[in-house]
């Protein structure tokens, strides 16, 4: 253990620094989530696509030299992970959660084939703001260096909630994932405006792959994601497909994963693997808190699958 | 497709009234053979232009997959060992499924499986007999195994969170709480590099079935599928569980006790699965490590997908992706391809036969009911 300097005081600020860094994938996986499941279909194959778009975005980062480019291949990654899950999913007698589980390993067998060459070269890292620049202690200064995900994350849950409620493709959206036969009514084709709902949430959850292999913990290796996009689709259940729950939710879950390296930090090993499972248990808790088996959840989309 | 292009509806109307039933019989049955069998050559054939684009060769990949799953005395022996805990982990996904439950944590079961029975057998390793030993291990990985995926099945009828989520999620605990205990209460400090805890005496290891160099792990997965259809096929149990697979509300008015249903299937399907790490336990590893998170869980959800949850078609199906896990390592050597080409393979395979359901029922050469219409 090193001194910090700022004692026990180390452990909120590392829990507070934990949430920033590690939420910030939630907060791409579930935003796009959310979009996709206000449509009325549910991608579980979100895991397979946020390790594809962290591979995608690591390779193409050491290949060109610059991270933002790899953001947005893994964009298009994610977007034609999503289109392949949103057109099988659009034939009949097809089970979305099935496909979603099918996606999702095809996503890691094909991350892990094709990324084997990338787990040696380093790739360049995206860039941070350090908002502690006012601050002589070093942990501070830490603390506040913020990935600009972050920020763009942010703006972004603001900018959905605004849009689902005040813009008119928002609004298409929310009748077709209440009742596609109202869509119908209303002259929309429900099927399309599901694929595009897809691919956008794949894109999403593939830049919040690309954070993890490009800034935290910043590496490409097999074992990058555990679990966070399945997580992701708990998290806009508790956050009732509202995308500023689902920010501020993600900053829970952040602290959650945030707390057994941070309370190892100041020397507490005891139980580290069971602190590990920190952000599972609270899903799980927060998943049974919230559910209902008589009722359908407040807040989501009726032609849902997920909450039937 | 080009099933429907020899269509012998024609012909088969025709024929004496006596061979009717039969042909109706065959033809009934026949779909999901030939569809299963269409998807699983459409996969192969998608996956064959992958390997071309990686620039190489997919007859020789096919050629040593065959080679080494099944080419030899030796690879058919290898496979089949393989194919023991996919039996079982398949099985945790099949019953669960016949009541309309999509379980995918399979692999948590396995590792408290493993765990509880290594925690089992260490303190009676050497003082109690073998046979008792072996069995109190599996009591121990079948009870915790049930409870863990039950669990999920508790949740979903009386909670109503969804088991799809829950159970991945408890399968994330369940590995946690394996490395905790591995790394800490059950850990033998003579294992150094790779956490484990104490390993087994010799003879206290679940040996091979006599003849062959396969472990009797492929007996009891075996057994425990055709248990498992039988409680399906034959019980009354597994038709109340099947109507409540159909209509849940139906199935409640009727007045079948659908909550323990699901309770008991999720439970039957978790204690399999928990049977599942015992065996790696026993039989292969020897002791409890971090290698019991090896995927069998999940690519049982595949076997289970494969044999449209029918235990006794998880038999074959297992065999085969035994087949073609045991061939990665030759595939590896031989062609230079990562060891995930296997994973590749499997996900493609996956994606095309659940694409493959959407043409069930499309075909009027299965259904019988309609050949009559189509003159």
């Amino acid at each position: 253990m090193e001194e910090t300097g700022i004692g026990i005081w180390g452990v909120p600020l590392a829990i507070f620094a934990g949430a920033i860094r590690v939420s910030t994938p939630f907060i791409f996986v579930s935003l796009g989530e959310t979009i996709t499941e206000r449509s009325g279909r549910i991608n579980l194959g979100l895991e397979g696509t946020l390790v594809f778009g962290a591979m995608t975005a690591y390779a193409v980062a050491v290949i060109t030299g610059s991270p933002t480019l790899g953001v947005l291949a893994a964009m298009a990654a994610g977007a034609i992970f999503g289109l392949i899950h949103g057109w099988i999913c659009k034939l009949p007698k097809v089970n979305d959660i099935a496909i979603g589980i099918a996606m999702m390993q095809f996503g890691l067998g094909m991350a892990f084939f094709l990324g084997k060459s990338f787990i040696q070269p380093v790739a360049p890292k995206l860039p941070s703001i350090p908002l502690g620049g006012w601050s002589s202690t070093p942990q501070i200064q830490a603390a506040l260096n913020i990935n600009v995900l972050f920020f763009i994350g942010a703006a972004l849950a603001l900018f959905l909630f605004w849009a689902f409620k005040n813009t008119r493709i928002g609004l298409i959206l929310r009748v077709v994932g209440d009742s596609t036969d109202a869509a119908r009514a209303m002259g929309i084709h429900p099927d399309r405006v599901r694929l595009l709902a897809t691919a956008v949430g794949g894109s999403l959850a593939a830049i919040g792959g690309a954070y993890l292999s490009l800034y935290y913990p910043g590496s490409w290796n097999e074992g990058i994601s555990s679990g966070q996009g399945l997580m992701a689709v708990a998290l806009v259940i508790f956050a009732r497909w509202n995308p500023i729950g689902c920010f501020l939710a993600a900053l829970l879950f952040g602290g959650a994963g945030a707390l057994g390296p941070a309370l190892q930090s100041v020397g507490v090993t005891q139980g580290y693997y069971l602190f590990y499972a920190a952000p599972y248990v609270l899903t799980l808790i927060i998943l049974i808190a919230t559910s209902s088996p008589t009722r359908s959840l407040a807040g989501a989309p009726g032609a849902l699958s997920l909450t039937k | 497709m080009t099933i429907e292009a020899n269509d012998p509806a024609i012909a088969i109307a025709e024929k004496p009234a006596s061979l009717r039933p039969v042909l109706e019989w065959i033809a009934r049955r026949a779909e999901p053979v030939v569809i299963g069998l269409a998807a699983i050559l459409i996969g192969l054939a998608l996956f064959s232009l992958f390997i071309l684009a990686v620039g190489k060769s997919p007859a020789t990949l096919f050629q040593l997959m065959y080679t080494g799953g099944f080419g030899s005395w030796f690879s058919v022996q290898n496979s089949l060992s393989r194919a023991a805990p996919l039996l079982l982990t398949a099985l945790c996904v099949a019953l669960p499924a016949r009541l309309g439950l999509v379980i995918i944590g399979g692999e948590g079961a396995v590792v408290l499986g493993g765990v509880a029975a290594a925690a089992m057998a260490l303190p009676l390793a050497g003082t109690a007999p073998v046979f008792l030993t072996l069995i109190l291990m599996a009591i121990a990985a079948m009870v915790v195994g049930g409870i863990w995926i039950g669990l999920a099945g508790f949740l979903r009828h009386y909670r109503g969170v969804n088991e799809t989520i829950s159970s991945l999620l408890l399968s994330y605990i369940a590995i946690a709480l394996m490395n905790q205990f591995v790394e800490g209460l059950l850990r033998d400090p003579a294992s150094l590099n790779k956490p484990s805890t104490r390993p087994l005496p010799a003879e206290y290891m679940l040996g091979n079935i006599p003849g062959m160099d396969v472990h009797w792990g492929l007996v009891i997965g075996i057994l425990a599928c055709v248990v498992s259809w039988i409680v399906i096929e034959a019980t009354s149990y597994g038709f109340a569980a099947r109507i409540a697979g159909g209509n849940v509300r139906a199935a409640q008015i009727q007045g079948l006790p659908v909550g323990k249903l699901i309770a008991g299937f999720t439970a039957l399907a978790g204690s399999f699965a928990g049977l599942a790490g015992m065996i790696e336990v026993a039989a292969v590893q020897g002791s409890a490590n971090a290698s019991l998170a090896a995927g069998y869980g999940y690519t049982g959800i595949l076997v289970a997908f494969l044999a449209r949850h029918n235990p006794l078609a998880i038999i074959p199906v297992a065999i085969l992706l035994g087949g073609i896990d045991a061939s990665g390592g030759l595939i590896q050597r031989r062609m230079g391809l990562p060891d995930a080409t296997v994973l590749v393979l499997q996900g493609t395979l996956f994606i095309v036969i659940l694409f493959c359901e959407t043409f069930y029922g499309r075909f009027k050469i299965f259904n019988p009911d309609l050949w009559k219409r189509s003159l």
